[in-house]
């Protein structure tokens, strides 16, 4: 993170790339975050438990009865 | 990348489309809002995997192929004529105007610049300071905010010599002037997930309430398509019209106040003109009178006729989702996206460009 004396920016990670970013619309994200940037602006943070949802819901909603191992399915983490 | 490849998964995706295979009880409409969307569909193989009974129509959400053909003339006239340092994101810069492109223009010796982001604009004027430079800022509620970024960045240092040629575009309404076409066949909505991460979701209740149709707000990878897709079913299916969140580990109920707050300043809703779709009340923004130093429109007398539509592109029918791509005549013969006779084919939110890329109906 560094401030270059105009507004809050940070460097953020995209895959294999570095780019700078601005945190004005996301004062709260910090060191460590996934954050998604549209045109160099950083417009939203990842929120981690939401993110596992979409791994669950089909379990969720009943409908598997015959896939007992969802963790195959979990993000690994890191 | 992280949060990204895993909703790439191609064993999860054949659960989540027999699912949706096991769900469906007869036909259904649904239209993703989204051009991010219908990429999605297509390049990875979605849109031929779903049932039969499953139509995926495809929406108008591809920023640059609804900005007004004048608009481009304008960003044409003010490159060519007034000398500025014209600068926008890339695919807006091979839409065809009237006449030719920006990238013509650019062939032509005008100085017309891409950017990735509209605050580098502002560093180019400080830069230039004896040059005028106009950022051409086009886009939905997502880019709205960095757009507005710019003008507060450019106020607030003092910067005279930048301004922007404004085309925002708004979703709800455009959902709702979608709805209300007679030719209308669509059961349910994905509502585009990055512009609900500015605004968030208030605003589809009231039209998922009166026009009796579920909205699910979805993302962009495939699991996040097919659940999204699975979503809408489930509710039709249980005659439901309600407003889902498939996307919340971005998109939280109440948007990003903070990006709100920045596009209030700077802007203020207007009716707005979509290209091949006609004008839509109260759907874009216009740079508001504290900004008017900032707006090119009215920093530059800029009238300009407006000229007629390529007659051959039927690209207000796809965007209204009435036909498809392969339906044109044109597509992948005299319209490619080296050679575009419209918007859509151009832009990598574009319906016509997803067909031509991903569908495997032209032979590359």
């Amino acid at each position: 993170m560094q401030y270059d004396g105009r507004v809050r920016m940070a460097t953020v990670l995209f895959g294999g790339i570095t780019k700078e970013a601005s945190l004005e619309m996301l004062p709260d994200a910090g060191i460590d975050d996934y954050v998604l940037v549209h045109v160099g602006v950083a417009i939203s943070k990842v929120d981690e438990e939401e993110a596992q949802k979409t791994f669950k819901y089909l379990e969720e909603i009943g409908e598997l009865g015959d896939l007992t191992d969802v963790d195959e399915y979990l993000p690994k983490t890191n | 990348m992280k949060y990204m490849s895993e909703y790439r998964d191609p064993e999860l995706a054949k659960k989540y489309l027999e699912e949706i295979k096991n769900t469906v009880s007869r036909p259904w409409s649904i239209m993703e809002v989204c051009g991010g969307q219908t990429h999605s569909l297509v390049k990875n193989g979605i849109i031929d995997m779903l049932p039969d009974s499953v139509t995926m129509i495809h929406g108008p959400g591809c920023p640059v192929c609804v900005t007004p053909l004048n608009l481009i003339d304008k960003a044409i006239y003010l490159a060519e004529e007034k000398d500025v340092i014209l600068c926008s994101f890339g695919d807006m810069l091979r839409v065809p105007g009237s006449k030719k492109n920006l990238l013509e223009v650019k062939a032509e010796g005008a100085d017309v610049r891409i950017l990735y982001s509209p605050l580098e604009a502002v560093k180019i004027a400080e830069d230039n300071p004896d040059r005028e430079v106009v950022f051409f800022a086009v886009g939905f509620e997502t880019t709205a905010p960095a757009n507005a970024l710019s003008v507060v960045h450019a106020h607030r240092r003092g910067v005279k010599n930048y301004s922007i040629l404004a085309s925002h575009v708004l979703v709800p309404p455009a959902i709702k002037a979608v709805i209300d076409d007679e030719e209308s066949t669509i059961d349910g909505f994905l509502a585009a997930g990055h512009v609900c991460t500015i605004m968030g979701n208030s605003e589809y209740h009231p039209i998922s309430a009166e026009f009796k149709v579920p909205i699910v707000v979805t993302g962009f990878e495939p699991l996040d398509v097919l659940q999204g897709i699975l979503m809408v079913i489930r509710q039709l299916e249980q005659s439901k019209s309600e407003v889902e969140n498939q996307y919340a580990r971005i998109v939280r109920e109440d948007g990003n106040p903070d990006a709100q707050k920045v596009i209030n300043e700077v802007f203020e809703i207007r009716n707005q003109m979509w290209r091949g779709i006609g004008e839509i009340p109260e759907s874009g923004y216009a740079v508001r009178e504290k900004y008017a130093a900032f707006d090119a429109t009215k920093k530059y007398d800029v009238t300009i006729e407006e000229a007629p539509e390529n007659p051959d592109c039927i690209s207000g029918l796809i965007m209204k989702g009435i036909k498809k791509p392969f339906e044109c005549t044109q597509f992948g013969k005299k319209c490619k996206p080296t050679n575009p006779l419209g918007a859509p084919m151009v832009s990598s939110e574009g319906a016509c460009a997803a067909y031509y890329h991903f569908s495997g109906l032209v032979e590359a």
